[in-house]
């Protein structure tokens, strides 16, 4: 009969009335997240850094600066110590060779999104960013952190993070 | 309690009282006159943002999201921030716009929608003994009115339409032009039987007259007015002169800042004159128990925006071609039915007993039913899709 099938549907769409929101109020909330996230704001822990420059020789588009000098403690320890460590995010893929490419678990792709700028030079994250920066490590392409069934919910220390 | 009930009755007979000594009946009742039309206006004004608020918070819930919550508390303030938006908004003219015309539009759709409010009767109360009406005019023709003022805002579409200079525009036009007064006659055939039943065009007489809410006395005629009225107010199923998706809101392309803001707000205004009048005509106007008069028209104007809102969530805009067939050969029949139903039924039985409320229901499910099998055994093949020739691959 005409008009039974809009009855029907009527009663469709009155059900989804009484359902709960789907929306997820965001910055309030957050859609959680995988832990392997490959995220903006790097992770990287400056005393395990020896200045091998292995991420940079990775990096597919070559934004990683890296400068060392020889100054303190030449050789000491096998490290060098760090005048640069600077990431172009704004031309970064987040293709993650870096963080594989660390022989010292020193570099980790981050957990966070939320580093926008108005500029271009406000995407290059510095030294001194990375060192401030929250230490919540995407467990991408470290699987020792996933075995231990770590989830982006706190801060570890650069003891904590390594395999050694 | 008694003067919540007749606040407003009370109200009326004190300015009325009191400036009559000293200014004369004629002038106080002007005064009076100024008075109610104020109030009027700024109660439609501001029910038009209860509406918007309305129609996208529940829209919202119906396809299980929020909606607007940010501005002021659960996002009632969202209204006032879009009205600030529209009004600071550049206002532009195209160069091949025919001006005059083009800035006439959005007046001339406002205008009409106020008129209905002249007449919408928001409630009863007494006073020292003497029965006032909450509407600005009591009009005998109170209805009739509201049908010939309110088919004005047909011209003002045209109008922007035409004067935009802008194909899709035109196109708007042009079928609000044609859709628009194909339901003006379903529409005006499904009141008849509403005034037979009632024995008066005027609206106060209408309400009073509703012992049984019409919607069960005149089912027939509520569904086929309601069904000409969403199209009459370009809702939903029948929003084809606005079509966001083809033609990018139809006839007010051109249209920015305050005179886009004229068209929207007429939109909402005439849905909330149109539910004020199903109310009246169908659902018993003010009458109600408990509460007092204008609290009941109030939630029943609500109740018939949220079942418009309702369809709105449920049905997907129809094709023009299957628009003027429902009006034509669907709604037509339909009323004309209804009409001849009364009519037997008024030479019957003159006071309208309510027994004839379940009669009515039946002989309206049996005219439907009726209606439908005749207009799908004369329709559907023809709306069968073609078969497409197949075309072998590589000729």
């Amino acid at each position: 009969m005409y008009g039974l099938g809009i009855l029907k549907g009527m009663v469709v769409t009155l059900r989804h009335l009484f359902k709960k929101p789907f929306t997820v109020e965001y910055p309030e909330q957050q859609v959680p997240r995988s832990s392997r996230f490959r995220g903006y704001e790097f992770v990287w822990y400056e005393d395990r850094c020896t200045g091998c420059a292995s991420c940079a020789k990775f990096c597919p588009l070559g934004i990683i600066r890296i400068e060392t000098s020889t100054e303190q403690d030449p050789g000491v320890g096998g490290k060098y110590k760090l005048e640069k460590f600077d990431i172009d995010t704004g031309r970064c893929m987040f293709c993650a060779l870096c963080v594989e490419a660390c022989p010292y678990d020193a570099l980790f792709m981050g957990s966070k999104f939320e580093r926008g700028s108005y500029s271009r030079a406000g995407l290059v994250v510095h030294k001194e960013d990375l060192n401030k920066g929250e230490k919540k490590p995407s467990v991408y392409y470290r699987p020792h952190l996933e075995a231990a069934g770590y989830h982006n919910e706190k801060e570890l220390s650069s003891r904590e993070v390594g395999r050694w | 309690m008694d003067i919540i009930y007749n606040i407003f009755a009370i109200l009326e007979k004190g300015i009325v009282d009191g400036l009559t000594p000293s200014l004369g009946a004629a002038v106080a009742l002007a005064v009076m006159a100024f008075i109610k039309v104020f109030l009027v206006a700024n109660v439609g004004l501001i029910m038009v943002m209860v509406f918007i608020y309305m129609e996208r918070r529940v829209l919202g819930r119906f396809q299980v999201r929020i909606g607007p919550n940010r501005v002021g508390p659960g996002g009632i303030l969202q209204p006032l921030a879009d009205a600030v938006k529209i009004m600071i908004k550049e206002d532009i003219v195209p160069k091949a716009a025919d001006r005059l015309i083009f800035n006439l539009a959005p007046v001339m759709v406002f205008v009409p929608v106020m008129l209905v409010f002249a007449v919408i009767p928001f409630g009863v109360g007494v006073a020292g003994g003497q029965k006032y009406y909450m509407s600005v005019a009591d009009l005998d023709i109170g209805i009739l009115y509201v049908l010939a003022v309110t088919s004005l805002g047909e011209i003002a579409v045209l109008m922007a339409g035409w004067s935009s200079n802008n194909k899709f525009a035109l196109f708007g036009a042009m079928r609000a032009a044609a859709q628009l007064v194909s339901y003006e006659v379903p529409l005006v055939l499904a009141v008849v039987g509403v005034v037979i039943v009632a024995g008066s065009l005027s609206l106060t007489k209408i309400v009073e007259a509703q012992a049984v809410p019409f919607i069960f006395m005149q089912p027939l005629g509520f569904v086929i007015f309601i069904t000409a009225v969403s199209a009459e107010l370009n809702r939903t199923p029948f929003d084809l002169l606005e079509a966001e998706s083809e033609l990018v809101t139809g006839y007010h392309v051109e249209y920015s800042g305050m005179k886009f803001g004229m068209f929207y707000l007429a939109e909402y205004l005439s849905a909330f004159a149109f539910s004020a009048i199903i109310s009246t005509l169908f659902l018993g106007g003010w009458q109600g128990p408990i509460l007092p008069s204008y609290v009941w028209l109030l939630i029943k104007i609500l109740f018939v925006f949220f079942v418009f809102i309702w369809v709105r969530a449920t049905l997907p805009r129809v094709r023009i071609d299957q628009v003027m067939a429902l009006a034509w050969k669907f709604l037509l029949p339909l009323a004309l039915i209804n009409i001849g139903v009364t009519a037997v039924e008024a030479l019957l039985w003159p006071t309208f007993p309510w027994f004839l409320a379940p009669v009515n229901i039946v002989i309206g499910v049996l005219a439907v039913w009726a209606m439908a099998a005749a207009f799908r055994s004369v329709w559907e093949p023809q709306w069968k899709p073609a078969r497409l020739a197949a075309t072998p691959v590589g000729g």
